[in-house]
């Protein structure tokens, strides 16, 4: 048995029970944290190296053969999302150590975010669908308590809406799991590609795939059922929101691309049209929401819905090239959008409010912080050589070489939505002079080092992702052709 | 059997719908509940109901002759109702603390608020 392969899930298990047992030296939980976290982006940089080396891996837990046992699968599509997982768990960490109260670092903080992680590289890395639910369940339990921790008014007032459409969700993925298991008589997803093929009721496989659309759809906030995100992101305090921002509505696409690459290819091509109808929505009422908010991390939220929109679209499209696209754009989407999470949170520490009315003159006083915003900002709305515009890019020839203007017009009249509000974020909280003549400016730094660390390194990371786009490109494309010769992955699962 | 327990299946998730659709906060709670327990016994309906034939293969036989009831489901809504019951008390828990802090019942109250 290929111990590595379960090392995703394992290391973040034993990082949160030794946290546990360690529950009253706060001191020894923040190494124990960031020593665990940084273990996780290790294995998920070796995982991506042995993937990329020597093909997709699998391993069939206590040994019991394939359709049976429980199966973890590691494809590059997985490797590359541990991967993220680690780099964000760790700098999100690294960031919560200077910035989570200490209340809440009694209330187990910081064990809660280790079994976060190992719920989103569980259902990363598992290749059966009941397991994956299961994930989902982890992780979700994991961020109704980070939600919901230290309840605050606002914070339990958004947690509500959260928890409940989350419930409602997986309550549509159970039945959708009994369903499936009832007409192929298998849960393991790699057979579920096979026998789906053999089930004669066209009928049945069309509603259960718009069952898991709807489940995923509610997790990865696509139109119209994203108002828990805006509802809810707003309340917890900032590691937490962009850990969230970075992770979990991701997972929800992440099962969206699998299952709808691997399970419900053929005879898809309707419920391909109605996906890229919604990701236009999405993408648009995301955009026209955050064009609307005068609150800093309520701009963000929207333009998380907005975002997802793009990766919805290269699923919809459904070519290696549109595929390749939505892989590129969750990495930068991951690395951008955390970091402005982040960045809001150090202007909050700076200005005493998240409120666009009551900030402004952070570039005059603190132009380093401005430039570190311009970058993930700019990458968001597209503009080159920064990330964001490759991820376009991508989708968009993908899309004119299917002949999709409709959806290509919207995505470029979009983009020029999120340049306008990360432009008036620009304007209200960097340019125009303060409202607040009393507050006197202090030295950036002593908002303290480990808050602004994440910050520089993902924004050189959105820097580095737009002009050494080659590489990554290269690496999404060959994840994407994976992802569309599902063969592979059957063989590496069934045979192994 | 099976017309029976579809029409129960059926009022459950109607009732639990409906119930989430309401206001009130503790008709919430009770709206999950109901759809979590739609859920399990759905699965456990796909598992095939049969009466005193459990599911094992009689010496000398190679494989298991209907009628009988697939225990995989079976095992499947073990874990769901565990999941379940694990969840379903924390919302309990959330929606306590939050009546206590908020005072109310009325979730549009709550949500008013909070905008």
């Amino acid at each position: 048995m290929n111990t590595l392969l379960v090392l995703p899930i394992l290391v973040p298990f034993v990082t949160a029970i030794l946290c546990l047992f360690a529950w009253r030296q706060i001191a020894l939980q923040r190494w124990l944290s960031v020593v665990g976290t940084a273990s996780l982006l290790v294995v998920g940089l070796i995982l991506l190296y042995a993937v990329n080396r020597d093909g997709i891996q699998a391993v069939q837990i206590g040994s019991w053969t394939a359709p049976f046992g429980i199966t973890v699968v590691v494809d590059l599509f997985s490797a590359i999302m541990v991967s993220i997982t680690g780099l964000m768990g760790l700098l999100v960490m690294v960031y919560s150590l200077g910035s989570i109260d200490l209340e809440r670092q009694r209330f187990g903080y910081y064990p809660l975010f280790c079994t976060l992680l190992m719920g989103v590289s569980g259902a990363f890395i598992t290749g059966d669908l009941f397991n994956l639910y299961v994930w989902f369940e982890v992780l979700l339990i994991s961020s109704f308590v980070l939600m919901a921790l230290g309840g605050e008014r606002r914070q339990l007032a958004g947690a509500i809406q959260y928890v409940v459409m989350n419930l409602i969700s997986s309550s549509i993925f159970l039945a959708a799991l009994g369903i499936v298991y009832s007409v192929t008589g298998t849960l393991n997803m790699a057979d579920l590609a096979l026998q789906i093929q053999q089930v004669q009721q066209p009928g049945i496989v069309n509603i259960l795939a718009i069952m898991f659309l709807v489940a995923f759809g509610i997790k990865a906030a696509i139109f119209p059922l994203f108002f828990w995100l805006p509802a809810s992101y707003d309340t917890p305090p900032i590691a937490v929101t962009a850990i969230f921002a970075a992770l979990l509505t991701k997972v929800g696409v992440y099962a969206l691309v699998r299952i709808f690459t691997l399970i419900f290819v053929q005879d898809m091509a309707g419920l391909r049209e109605v996906m890229l109808v919604l990701a236009g929505l999405t993408m648009i009422v995301g955009v026209f929401g955050a064009a609307s908010e005068y609150e800093f991390r309520r701009v963000l939220s929207f333009h998380i819905v907005s975002q997802i929109g793009y990766m919805l679209m290269g699923l919809a499209l459904f070519t290696p090239l549109a595929l390749a696209g939505t892989i590129y754009f969750l990495l930068h989407n991951i690395l951008a959008k955390t970091n402005l999470f982040l960045i809001s949170g150090v202007a909050q520490r700076l200005q005493g409010s998240y409120e666009l009315k009551k900030m402004g003159g952070l570039y005059k006083n603190y132009p380093i912080l401005g430039v570190l915003f311009l970058i993930p900002a700019f990458s968001l709305a597209g503009i080159p050589p920064l990330s964001g515009f490759w991820g376009k890019l991508l989708l968009v020839r993908a899309g004119l070489e299917i002949e999709q203007y409709l959806v290509v017009g919207v995505s470029l009249f979009v983009s020029v939505w999120t340049t306008y509000s990360m432009l008036k974020l620009w304007s209200e909280a960097f340019l125009k002079d303060s409202p607040q003549t009393d507050r006197p400016a202090q030295g950036l730094w002593q908002v303290g080092f480990v808050l602004l660390l994440p910050i520089i390194i993902l924004s050189l990371l959105t820097v580095l992702m737009g002009i050494l786009a080659e590489p990554v490109v290269a690496l999404t494309q060959r994840a994407a052709t994976q992802l569309m010769t599902p063969d592979d992955y059957i063989q590496a699962v069934l045979k192994g | 059997m099976e017309v029976v327990l579809a029409i129960v299946i059926g009022v459950l998730y109607a009732t639990g719908v409906y119930m989430i659709l309401r206001r009130s906060l503790v008709k919430l709670i009770l709206g999950l509940v109901l759809l979590g327990h739609a859920s399990n016994l759905f699965i456990f309906t796909v598992g095939r109901l049969t009466r005193s034939a459990p599911p094992i293969i009689p010496e000398g036989d190679k494989v298991l002759l209907p009628p009988y009831s697939d225990p995989l489901p079976q095992a499947l809504i073990l874990t769901a109702i565990v999941i379940g019951f694990g969840v379903q008390a924390f919302a309990i828990v959330l929606l306590k603390r939050t009546y206590q802090t908020v005072k109310t019942d009325d979730f549009d109250s709550i949500t008013v608020a909070h905008l």
